[in-house]
C-alpha cells in the first residue's frame, strides 16, 4: 500500500502498489510532510507498519513517535534515537562519549564565542546548522574577518530551512573524503557493519557517484573506521539500518565523525550488491522483532559496486532542475546491472520533488571492470524529453583523476572548472 | 507527388495484410506513421540489455479510486479536501448534515473529516440540490475523492 500525493497517482510506485491512498496535493507540506495525515491513512487502511523511505518524514521523530503511540510499527529507529542523531550537537556529544573522533570545533551562540573558537581552531572553517543537513545553513570561512557575516547568513538560512537558527563552527578539512559505514542494529546493543561507501563525488553536498569499497584505504584504516561506526551505533542501542558518516582527512590520515543518518540511504544498493544482503528486507525483519539474521563474520563483501545518480537537471544551466514529461526512457539491464527508477517512457517528473530519476548500479570483481561496466550502462541509457546529467556522468567516469580513485570532495568543483575552461578555449 | 486519402487507405490495407506492426513513410515532407492497434509500441532495446528492468506496469490510467458515474449530466462534484474519516452527522445518532434532496449553498456544511482526532468541516462550495451521496459514514476518504454530487442552481 502506498501513500501518494495527487500528482504521483500515475507514478510507477502507484501502478505497482496493490492499493494507493491519495493523501493530498502535490506540495509536500500539504501531503508527504503531514504526520497526522500519514498516520490517519495508515490507521484507515489498517496497516501494520509504515516504511518511511528516505525523504520527507524518514528522519522526523514525530512520525516515529506517533507510530509508537498508535501501535503501528515504524520501520526504522526509535523516536528517541532519531532525536539523538538528528541534533548535530547531540550526535557530536554522543560520538565523543563513545570515543569516536570528531572534527575540532563546537557550538557557538554569539559572534564573540565564535571568534574565540575560530582563533583556537584556525581557518579555514565551516559553519553548519545544528538542525539539518543537505548543505543548507552551511558556510565556509577562509578569513577570520568574514566570520560574523557568514555566521549571520548561516543562522538565517538554518532558521528558514529547519526552523532552528543554532549553528556550530568546526575545522574545515581542506582535502577530505566522504566515507560512510552502513550498519544494522537489533535495538538491544547488537550492531554489525556492512562495509563502507565512498561518496566523495559531490556537488554542493549533493552526492552524484558512490562506490564501495572506498578506494585506496589501508586495511587497518578501514577496520578502524568500521569499528568507530559500530561503537557509535552500539552506544545508542541503535535499531534498524543506519549510516555513520565520516570525513577522512587526507593530509592528516585521520577520520572524524560527521553525522549519522537514521534511515536507509539513497546509495544503499551498492552495499547490497557487494554483500548480497537486501537491506530493506533486514529493516523489515528487525522491525518485526526478528533481530539480526547474521553475525559480523557471516557478512562477506565481494568486488566493487558503483552507483550513478541520474537527475533531471541541466549541467549546462548550473544543474538547474528540469521537471517535465519523459518522452523516452530506456534503461540498461543485464547481469550485475541494477536500475532503481520511477521513470518510464511517458512518466511525468513533477516540479515539487527531488530531481532524482534513477540510480544505475553496477557490480564487478574489481574497480576497473566496474568502471567499464558503468560506462557501458550509461551508454545504453537513453532519456528524451527532459535534460539530465547523463552525459556529465559519462564525462566523470572517463576522467583520469576519477579513474585513479580516491578523489576528495573538492574533485567535482575542480572537474567542472576544468571543463568550463576547456569549453571557453575551444570556443575562443 | 502527394498522398491522397485513397493512397492512405490503400497503405493501411497493405499494412493490415502484412506481418508488420508499424509503418513509417515520408514523401515530399509528408510523414505518415501507422501502427496496428493490437501491437504494443515498439520498445527500443538497450545494447547491454537482456531484459527490461522496469517491472510490468498497469495500463496508463489514474490510480485514483473510480467513483460510480453520475446519474445525470451536469452534476457538480463535492470532493474531499483532506484524507481522513468521513462523518455525515455532527455526532453519532444525530441526523446527517445533508440527505439526498437537501438544498445547499456554498457555505453549507455537508460533513466532517477527522484527521487524527482533529475535526474538519467540509462545505458544499456550490449552490443546488444534493442528488447523490457517495462517501460512506465513518469510512476513510482520500484527498480529492468525490463525497457527493449536487445539481447546481443559479
Amino acid at each position: 500500500m502506498l501513500a501518494s500525493s495527487d500528482v504521483d497517482l500515475d507514478s510507477l510506485p502507484a501502478r505497482l502498489a496493490e492499493r494507493t491512498v491519495c493523501i493530498g496535493p502535490g506540495r509536500p507540506s500539504d501531503s508527504y510532510l503531514r504526520v497526522e495525515t500519514i498516520m490517519q491513512a495508515a490507521l484507515g487502511v489498517k496497516a501494520d507498519a509504515i516504511h518511511p523511505g528516505y525523504g520527507f518524514l524518514s528522519e522526523r521523530s514525530a512520525l516515529a513517535r506517533a507510530c509508537e503511540q498508535e501501535g503501528v510499527i515504524f520501520i526504522g529507529p526509535t523516536a528517541a534515537q532519531i532525536e539523538a542523531v538528528g541534533d548535530k550537537l547531540r550526535a557530536r556529544a554522543e560520538a565523543e562519549a563513545a570515543g569516536v573522533p570528531t572534527v575540532p570545533g563546537g557550538a557557538v551562540e554569539t559572534a564573540d564565542e565564535a571568534d574565540v573558537l575560530a582563533r583556537k581552531i584556525g581557518p579555514p572553517l565551516l559553519i553548519k546548522a545544528v538542525g539539518g543537513g543537505g548543505g543548507r545553513g552551511m558556510k565556509r570561512v577562509d578569513r577570520l574577518e568574514d566570520l560574523p557575516a557568514a555566521m549571520g547568513m548561516a543562522a538565517a538560512e538554518a532558521g528558514a530551512a529547519f526552523g532552528d537558527r543554532r549553528v556550530y563552527v568546526e575545522r574545515f578539512v581542506a582535502r577530505g573524503r566522504h566515507v560512510e559505514v552502513q550498519i544494522l542494529g537489533n535495538g538491544a546493543g547488537q550492531v554489525v557493519h556492512l562495509g563502507e561507501r565512498d561518496c566523495s563525488v559531490q556537488r554542493r553536498y549533493q552526492k552524484l557517484i558512490e562506490e564501495t569499497p572506498a578506494p585506496g584505504l589501508s586495511g587497518d584504516f578501514r577496520s578502524r573506521i568500521h569499528a568507530a561506526a559500530i561503537k557509535f551505533a552500539r552506544r545508542l542501542s541503535y535499531r534498524g539500518a543506519g549510516t555513520v558518516e565520516f570525513l577522512v582527512d587526507l593530509q592528516r590520515a585521520a577520520f572524524y565523525f560527521l553525522e549519522m543518518n537514521a534511515r536507509i540511504q539513497v546509495e544503499h544498493p551498492i552495499t547490497e550488491a557487494v554483500t548480497g544482503i537486501d537491506l530493506v528486507a533486514e529493516q523489515i525483519a528487525i522491525a518485526e522483532g526478528r533481530g539480526l539474521r547474521f553475525a559480523q563474520e557471516d557478512i562477506r563483501r565481494e568486488g566493487c559496486a558503483i552507483e550513478c545518480r541520474i537527475n533531471a537537471e541541466d549541467p549546462a544551466r548550473d544543474f538547474h532542475p528540469c521537471p517535465g514529461t519523459v518522452d523516452t526512457a530506456v534503461w540498461p539491464a543485464g547481469e550485475r546491472v541494477r536500475v532503481d527508477t520511477h521513470v518510464f517512457s511517458g512518466a511525468r517528473i513533477p516540479p515539487f520533488y527531488d530531481s532524482l530519476m534513477a540510480k544505475i548500479i553496477v557490480h564487478a570483481g574489481d574497480r576497473s571492470t566496474a568502471l567499464e561496466q558503468a560506462r557501458k550502462a550509461l551508454a545504453a541509457t537513453r532519456i528524451e524529453g527532459v535534460a539530465t546529467n547523463l552525459r556529465f556522468h559519462a564525462d566523470v567516469l572517463a576522467d583520469s583523476e576519477f579513474e585513479r580513485g580516491g578523489v576528495d570532495t573538492d574533485y567535482l568543483p575542480r572537474f567542472l572548472e576544468r571543463r568550463l575552461a576547456q569549453e571557453v578555449q575551444s570556443h575562443g | 507527388m502527394t498522398l491522397t486519402a485513397k493512397d492512405v487507405a490503400e497503405i493501411m490495407r497493405l499494412l493490415e495484410q502484412s506481418s508488420f506492426d508499424s509503418l513509417s513513410l515520408e514523401i515530399d515532407g509528408v510523414k505518415l506513421n501507422l501502427r496496428r492497434s493490437t501491437a504494443a509500441p515498439a520498445r527500443p532495446v538497450a545494447p547491454v540489455a537482456e531484459a527490461s528492468p522496469v517491472p510490468e506496469v498497469r495500463p496508463v490510467q489514474s490510480q485514483r479510486p473510480k467513483a460510480k458515474p453520475p446519474s445525470e449530466p451536469g452534476l457538480a462534484d463535492v470532493t474531499s479536501p483532506l484524507l481522513g474519516i468521513f462523518y455525515r452527522a455532527p455526532k453519532p445518532g444525530e441526523a446527517p448534515f445533508v440527505e439526498v434532496g437537501s438544498k445547499v449553498v456554498p457555505d453549507t456544511v455537508v460533513g466532517i473529516i477527522e484527521v487524527m482526532k482533529l475535526m474538519n468541516s467540509v462545505r458544499a462550495g456550490v449552490k443546488g440540490e444534493v442528488i447523490e451521496i457517495l462517501a460512506e459514514n465513518e469510512a476513510l476518504v482520500e484527498y480529492g475523492e468525490i463525497l457527493l454530487r449536487v445539481r447546481p442552481e443559479a
